[in-house]
């Protein structure tokens, strides 16, 4: 059975190093978290996004930071290349490994290290499911704001490794504004610590580069997070429109009037019918070209009140058809369970399903929903918009079956258009989801080849030989010419130079 | 030819037509990005060292240099996007100006920080000096976008966008904000907006710095959101005595809520003050610091300021301090040598709290570094990307300091 994965592996390692290579594993996390088996493998080939699909040529899953790390060293050592994993929730594609990579899967890693209740902050594994941590903060009166949908399952490393969003992320900010000091272990296997539990970095700011890096830099094996108290007033609105266009007008006439809703959703009519006809029904009128869903939030009652009031008369004035008010936390509940899992009644449309992201300018939004419809129409394809209209982040979710002859083809050149319409609209290609594998090659739509050529330097600065996630995030090829990547491409590693420092932290501050 | 004869050739003679410097430093105001590039690009070839500028009124232009690069010129505002809360502008532009121009659209960049009316906009991202405001909407770096920065070498690099969630590439925006220009030149900059407040009101309680200390608990533990909590020394804030100063900005009814609130936790000890009198207020204590010949922060946790403001005391004095004790960071200005300096950060990062030194002549920066202490494992990677954005080592930046 071990040879039977090792074809891949070959290229790095000779067949004797191989079974070495997966003794050694066994020996730092355990014989049982250590997959080689082809089916075992096999269910990690795939994230949240249906179009990728990439065997890795071993599976391993460490229990503690110390194994990862061990982890780390074994395959610095041997100059095999890796990929981190979270819950494989994410839809860029970006936590496959190829059959000659190692897949380090984090979720065993989910222990909440420290909830500091007085310094509003909470240390915690990589592997910890972004839901938990708010329920272990609730008793002190505190949450983690950043709620992907698939908060339920998805983990804070992988949050961190995607600078993932959500919906409330319209007033609160998405992940990286949320996290304030990581440990992190180098491709090499170095342990460093970035940033500072009051969130001063010491010197320049490493923890807002490593957020959102999609695991090129890094394993994050703690993580330091700032938590907000939980908003003691809450109203939910639910505001239907009879054109897909004047919502998008009324999404900016909101964020024009002064007021930061909590979140500000829009569902179009396809995902409407989806919901409705799910057992997640939340009661949205059916007849509706769009519902948005605004939540304000604050400390006070009388002030969340007025707020919603004046939301209410903005809507109306700019289109709503009607305005319903949610009147208890199971009203509002439920709205929101409809929104939420929106994703997964879509399920039902069809076999398959691609969630795009791409953000556009506010303003834009009602041009740019009437672009895609016509972009789907064009290629004969259902897709349906259920999106953070508040932000402008966009999710036009194309639901096909992949069996039929021809289809993958069509979607993949739908999804090209769209986001060559956000990009025209002065936007960008992804929000929340990353680049991955899925959007590499949009990349030079939006950067240049130096752009691009200063962050492929920037990451040969954290893994000279990109052996961390390799493929992802930057288009080797269309990064123009840089001093050290030449370097990092003859396989010379950056020397660590000395550095002017009149002395060096040497405690942690994420002991716990 | 001669240097300024050279960059007459490549930019024009208006490029070369500013004020002297005081030290005699060749000064070239480039006046786009592409000219800031070329000059860049010229400045590796020829080995020509090259510092920094903004408008000279926060860091002083004193490092020695062949030329000094200053973005004044730099100073047009290509977009503002109120229906997007966005704009678009270059990093030359006088911050006072910026603000009208945002206000006159109904627009606010809520960001307060120290130094005179007219400091850069380049200046405020490439030191991230936030001021009292950062407790309610953050610091530099959740205000921008994105950020077009040229490298020692003269490469323009775009990083982010001008859309308000953006994760296409590294975040090179954070990397540039605070980096103290040692990873490039700021030439452009897309911020996130905010509307205009509808209603903003300060209120002041004077007194001891133990009793506002806990007053200031008080506040926090009431759950009150204030978008700035600011105690100021005596010096500082004019007064006789410490000043617990609270500013509520956003929605008539927010700020009429908070204020009520605050009356509640406090026991209706709070006076407000009038919109003059608040501007004044903020306004004098932001330029106190530009008055100081140094100034730094500090970023600990809350249920540590007050045991960091007695180390100031102690250490370095407390003539002039402005704290966030919600959120743990402490503005420090006066004056300092090198030694105590120093040794302060030698002490505080024995409490796991960061020193970033703000501002300072050249002798005192180039002495102590703008950061100066790393963690284990860190230098290498400060050391790794300077050289990936400065190869040439054209950029005079004092970010470590000297052993």
């Amino acid at each position: 059975m071990r040879l039977a994965f090792a074809f891949s592996v070959y290229y790095y390692l000779m067949p004797r190093d191989v079974a070495s290579l997966v003794d050694t594993l066994a020996e730092i996390v355990g014989p049982r978290h250590v997959r080689t088996a082809l089916p075992e493998r096999v269910t990690y080939a795939k994230d949240g996004l249906p179009t990728h699909r990439r065997v890795p040529g071993v599976v391993v899953l460490p229990g503690s930071r110390d194994e990862v790390i061990a982890v780390v060293r074994l395959l610095g050592a041997l100059g095999m290349p890796f990929v981190p994993r979270g819950a494989g929730t994410g839809l860029s594609g970006g936590a496959l490994a190829d059959g000659d990579a190692v897949l380090i899967v984090l979720t065993r890693l989910n222990r909440i290290l420290k909830i500091d209740a007085r310094n509003r902050l909470a240390v915690v594994e990589p592997g910890v499911v972004n839901v938990r941590l708010s329920v272990a903060a609730a008793p002190h009166g505190l949450q983690y704001t950043p709620d992907p949908s698939s908060q339920t399952a998805c983990t804070i490393g992988g949050n961190v490794a995607e600078n993932a969003g959500g919906p409330h992320c319209l007033k609160y900010g998405v992940t990286a504004t949320h996290v304030l000091a990581l440990e992190v272990a180098l491709a090499d296997g170095r342990v460093v610590e970035l940033g500072s539990p009051g969130g001063e970095p010491w010197g320049p700011d490493l923890v807002g580069l490593f957020v959102g890096s999609e695991g090129n830099f890094g394993v994050a094996t703690r993580i330091a997070v700032r938590l907000l108290p939980v908003a003691r007033a809450v109203r939910t609105l639910l505001a239907d429109f009879t054109s897909l266009r004047t919502a998008g007008e009324a999404v900016s006439a909101v964020i024009a009037s002064g007021i930061v809703p909590a979140a500000l959703e829009m569902m179009d009519q396809s995902c409407i019918q989806a919901v409705e006809d799910s057992v997640y029904a939340a009661g949205y009128p059916r007849d509706a070209a769009a519902v948005l869903l605004a939540e304000l939030d604050g400390a006070h009652e009388a002030a969340v009140a007025a707020d919603a009031e004046t939301i209410e008369a903005v809507l109306r004035a700019h289109g709503a058809r009607s305005v319903l008010v949610a009147a208890d936390a199971q009203q509002r509940e439920k709205l929101w369970l409809g929104r939420k899992k929106a994703f997964g009644a879509m399920g039902r449309l069809s076999r398959d399903l691609v969630v795009q992201d791409a953000v556009v300018p506010r303003s834009t939004l009602p041009d740019v929903l009437e672009t895609i419809a016509r972009i789907a129409a064009e290629y004969g394809l259902t897709v349906s918009n259920v999106f953070h209209a508040g932000d402008g982040n966009l999710h036009p979710n194309i639901s096909f079956d992949g069996r039929t002859p021809g289809l993958r083809e069509r979607v993949e050149a739908a999804s090209a258009e769209i986001m060559a319409t956000c990009i025209a609209a002065g936007g960008t290609i992804t929000g929340e989801h990353g680049i991955g594998l899925d959007k590499l090659r949009y990349m030079p739509l939006l950067f240049d080849g130096d752009s691009l050529a200063a962050m492929r330097a920037v990451r040969h600065v954290w893994d000279p030989e990109e052996r961390v996630n390799p493929g992802k995030v930057v288009p080797v090829h269309a990064c123009r010419e840089w001093a050290g990547t030449r370097n990092a491409e003859r396989g010379t590693r950056n020397e660590s130079p000395d550095v002017r420092s009149d002395f060096r932290v040497p405690t942690s501050a994420l002991e716990t | 030819m001669s240097l300024l004869d050279r960059v007459r050739a490549l930019l024009g003679d208006e490029a070369v037509e500013v004020a002297a410097t005081a030290d005699g430093v060749p000064r070239v105001a480039p006046a786009s990005p592409d000219a800031v590039a070329l000059l860049l690009g010229t400045a590796r070839e020829e080995g020509w060292r090259v510092r920094i500028e903004g408008a000279g009124t926060w860091l002083p232009a004193d490092a020695p240099a062949d030329l000094a690069l200053t973005t004044r010129r730099l100073d047009k505002i290509p977009a503002i996007e109120p229906q997007d809360l966005s704009a678009t502008a270059e990093a030359g532009i006088g911050c006072d100006l910026l603000r009208q121009q945002l206000a006159d659209r109904g627009t606010w960049l809520a960001l307060d920080p120290p130094g005179l009316a007219g400091r850069t906009l380049g200046s405020i991202v490439a030191t991230a000096t936030a001021g009292p405001l950062r407790q309610g909407f953050g610091p530099v770096r959740d205000h921008l976008l994105g950020v077009t920065f040229v490298t020692g070498d003269g490469r323009l690099v775009h990083s982010g966008g001008r859309v308000v969630k953006n994760v296409a590439g590294y975040d090179l925006t954070r990397l540039e904000a605070g980096a103290f220009g040692a990873f490039g030149v700021i030439v452009l900059v897309h911020l996130r907006l905010r509307a205009l407040p509808r209603a903003d009101q300060t209120l002041v309680l004077e007194g001891s710095r133990e009793d506002l200390t806990q007053v200031a608990e008080d506040i926090a533990v009431a759950g009150i959101q204030p978008a700035a909590h600011e105690l100021m020394s005596p010096a500082l804030a004019r007064r006789e005595r410490w000043l617990l100063a609270v500013r509520f900005a956003g929605s008539a009814a927010l700020v009429a809520a908070e204020e009520a609130g605050l009356r509640t936790a406090t026991g209706g000890r709070f006076a407000p003050l009038r919109a003059d009198e608040g501007h004044s207020l903020w306004m004098r204590a932001a330029e106190s610091f530009a008055t100081r010949p140094v100034a730094f922060r500090v970023g600990g946790l809350p249920d540590s300021s007050d045991e960091l403001l007695d180390l100031l005391q102690h250490q370095i004095g407390d003539e002039w301090i402005s704290a966030s004790p919600a959120i743990g960071t402490i503005r420090w200005g006066g004056e300092a040598t090198i030694d105590r300096l120093k040794r302060l950060r030698r002490t505080l990062a024995g409490l796991e709290v960061p020193l970033t030194l703000e501002r300072a002549p050249w002798p005192v920066r180039s002495a102590v570094g703008h950061f100066g202490a790393y963690r284990e494992g860190v230098g290498p990677l400060v050391a790794g990307l300077r050289r990936t954005f400065d190869p040439g080592e054209a950029f005079v930046v004092a970010a470590e300091g000297a052993e």
